[in-house]
């Protein structure tokens, strides 16, 4: 394995992109993802890159609109209410089947809300990306490494089904440092007979487009779309089981809230609680296979989030009630503490389950 | 499967998330597990600023440090703000040029370092960091192994500032010997 070296969760994400062969960054600075358009403005002159800070988050996704088209690595990041502003360009990329890779290092909110961490956009990334029936892939990483990896994953998974992959990281995954290994495989190049690259008199034009007037031909290509989601529902999902053997209480949790569980979890096994989690990495394709099946085992879930409670829906739509489902919760920038987790599991453990 | 959690605290400018950062490379250069957690936003413009390192020999959960074992206040509001959190056990190192105050906490080991003063007398005002960072090493047995801290000096410091190696290290011996 290569040489670890510390990096701060948004760097590594800029690394990661350009070994992903990524030489196209489109953004607009916002707290707290900022060193994501520093590192690309630094790196991306030295190796035949395009670094460019856009007028707006608007004018940004729609270059990585452009670049999609042609076929080549493009990514755009930004936080929380950047995210709102791109959302229209995020439809228009699913609608034309274009792969594109997006960060959101998430924020308080809703409005401008404030510049601490923050889960609040799992309904918007992983349900309501913009107008009109499409998905997003979702990953959610929970170190500096998993940063790195998930973005080279991100990439590959964008050109492997022609769609927008995204990071749905948060503002501690952005800031903070950790050792990382950037020891990357990465996968083959996929063709992209679709491009428009020139048709050098060779070719029918390709056409890049998302406006389909004539109803029934917008219908089809609703349905094949779809049959692409269920492949990657099928292919695609994420998770980490942790102490999940013999629990009888699982926490759900992503992120900087599932780092804050596993202490809360070793605490509580101390006192014979038996705990364990399933930390989803993929939030769309979401683990529900995996949640249904602990509904089986356990008596009782704890989902642990920085939102007012939106991965919580999906994990009961996968329990499908089988089980109780609490909240553990802090939000507006606040992170739970260990301690605050450890209370909400020893209140279900003495069967306080609402 | 020991762990260390340092909160490190003062204002902005003095220095406080390179002296996390020299500790977090310190500890990767010893193999270890670490952290670096900074707080970010307008407190970096001169208000107060923090930085959480976890070093531990398990992998890091929470990056985020509530209760430290190791707590260097480097101005008198981040005692305030940080003594009552300290774990029971745990050190506190302060800057006693800038904190005047005895600290309450009767059940903790305190170390006072007059390490502003002492940059001031030195002619290297900006160091005050690593001078008390030197006393940390001290105390917690990291400084018989020199070697060691200019490992992890160097990671800390760019190459192109690499004449500031010695005058850091120089800092630390300060501390070490304060």
């Amino acid at each position: 394995m290569a040489d670890k070296v510390l990096m701060k969760g948004n760097e590594a994400i800029a690394e990661a992109a350009i070994i992903a062969g990524c030489r196209h960054y489109f953004g607009y600075p916002i707290t707290p993802q900022t060193e994501i358009a520093a590192y690309m403005a630094k790196r991306m002159p030295k190796i035949g890159g395009t670094f460019l800070q856009a007028e707006s988050e608007i004018a940004a996704i729609n270059m990585v609109y452009g670049v999609a088209s042609t076929g080549l690595r493009v990514m755009t990041s930004s936080s929380s209410p950047g995210i709102s502003l791109k959302s229209e360009g995020l439809s228009y990329l699913a609608g034309a089947d274009l792969p594109s890779f997006i960060v959101n290092v998430q924020r308080g909110g809703p409005g401008l809300g404030g510049i601490q961490p923050s889960q609040s956009d799992y309904f918007q990334a992983t349900k309501a990306g913009g107008h009109g029936d499409f998905r997003m892939i979702v990953l959610a990483p929970a170190s500096v490494q998993e940063m790195a990896e998930l973005t080279v994953h991100g990439f590959d998974l964008a050109d492997k089904y022609r769609m927008t992959s995204m990071i749905l990281a948060d503002g501690t995954m952005g800031q903070m440092m950790e050792p990382v290994s950037l020891d990357f495989k990465i996968a083959e190049p996929v063709e992209k007979p679709w491009a428009t690259t020139g048709t050098q008199m060779k070719r029918e034009h390709n056409i890049v487009n998302s406006l389909f007037l004539s109803p029934d031909v917008l219908e089809r290509t609703n349905f094949e779309r779809f049959k692409k989601y269920d492949t990657v529902c099928e292919n695609e999902v994420m998770y980490e089981e942790y102490m999940m053997d013999d629990a009888e209480i699982c926490i759900a949790a992503f992120g900087i809230a599932a780092r804050v569980s596993k202490n809360a979890i070793v605490e509580a096994r101390k006192r014979g609680i038996k705990v364990g989690m399933i930390r989803p990495i993929t939030l769309w394709p979401f683990p529900e296979k995996q949640f249904a099946a602990a509904a089986e085992k356990v008596r009782a879930f704890i989902s642990v989030e920085l939102s007012m409670g939106q991965m919580i829906e999906d994990i009961r739509l996968a329990v499908n009630g089988k089980a109780p489902v609490t909240l553990c919760n802090r939000v507006g920038g606040m992170i739970p503490s260990p301690d605050e987790v450890l209370d909400a599991i020893i209140k279900v453990s003495e069967g306080g389950n609402n | 499967m020991e762990t260390t959690q340092y909160l490190i605290a003062g204002f902005g400018g003095q220095g406080i998330l390179f002296a996390g950062k020299f500790l977090a490379y310190k500890g990767l250069t010893d193999e270890k597990n670490v952290s670096w957690l900074p707080s970010y936003g307008p407190e970096m413009r001169g208000g107060t600023a923090s930085c959480s390192v976890i070093i531990s020999d398990s992998p890091v959960g929470s990056p985020i440090v509530s209760k430290p074992d190791i707590l260097i206040a480097m101005n008198l509001p981040s005692l305030d703000k940080y003594e009552d959190s300290v774990a029971p056990g745990g050190i506190i190192f302060l800057d006693s040029t800038l904190i005047e105050r005895q600290v309450r906490r009767t059940d903790v080991t305190v170390y006072r370092v007059p390490a502003t003063q002492m940059a001031s007398d030195n002619k290297i005002p900006t160091l005050a960091n690593m001078i008390i960072m030197g006393k940390v090493l001290a105390v917690t047995g990291q400084f018989d192994d020199e070697a060691g801290v200019t490992a992890g000096l160097k990671k800390v410091i760019s190459a192109k500032r690499s004449d500031m190696l010695d005058v850091n290290l120089n800092a630390m011996k300060l501390g070490y010997n304060a």
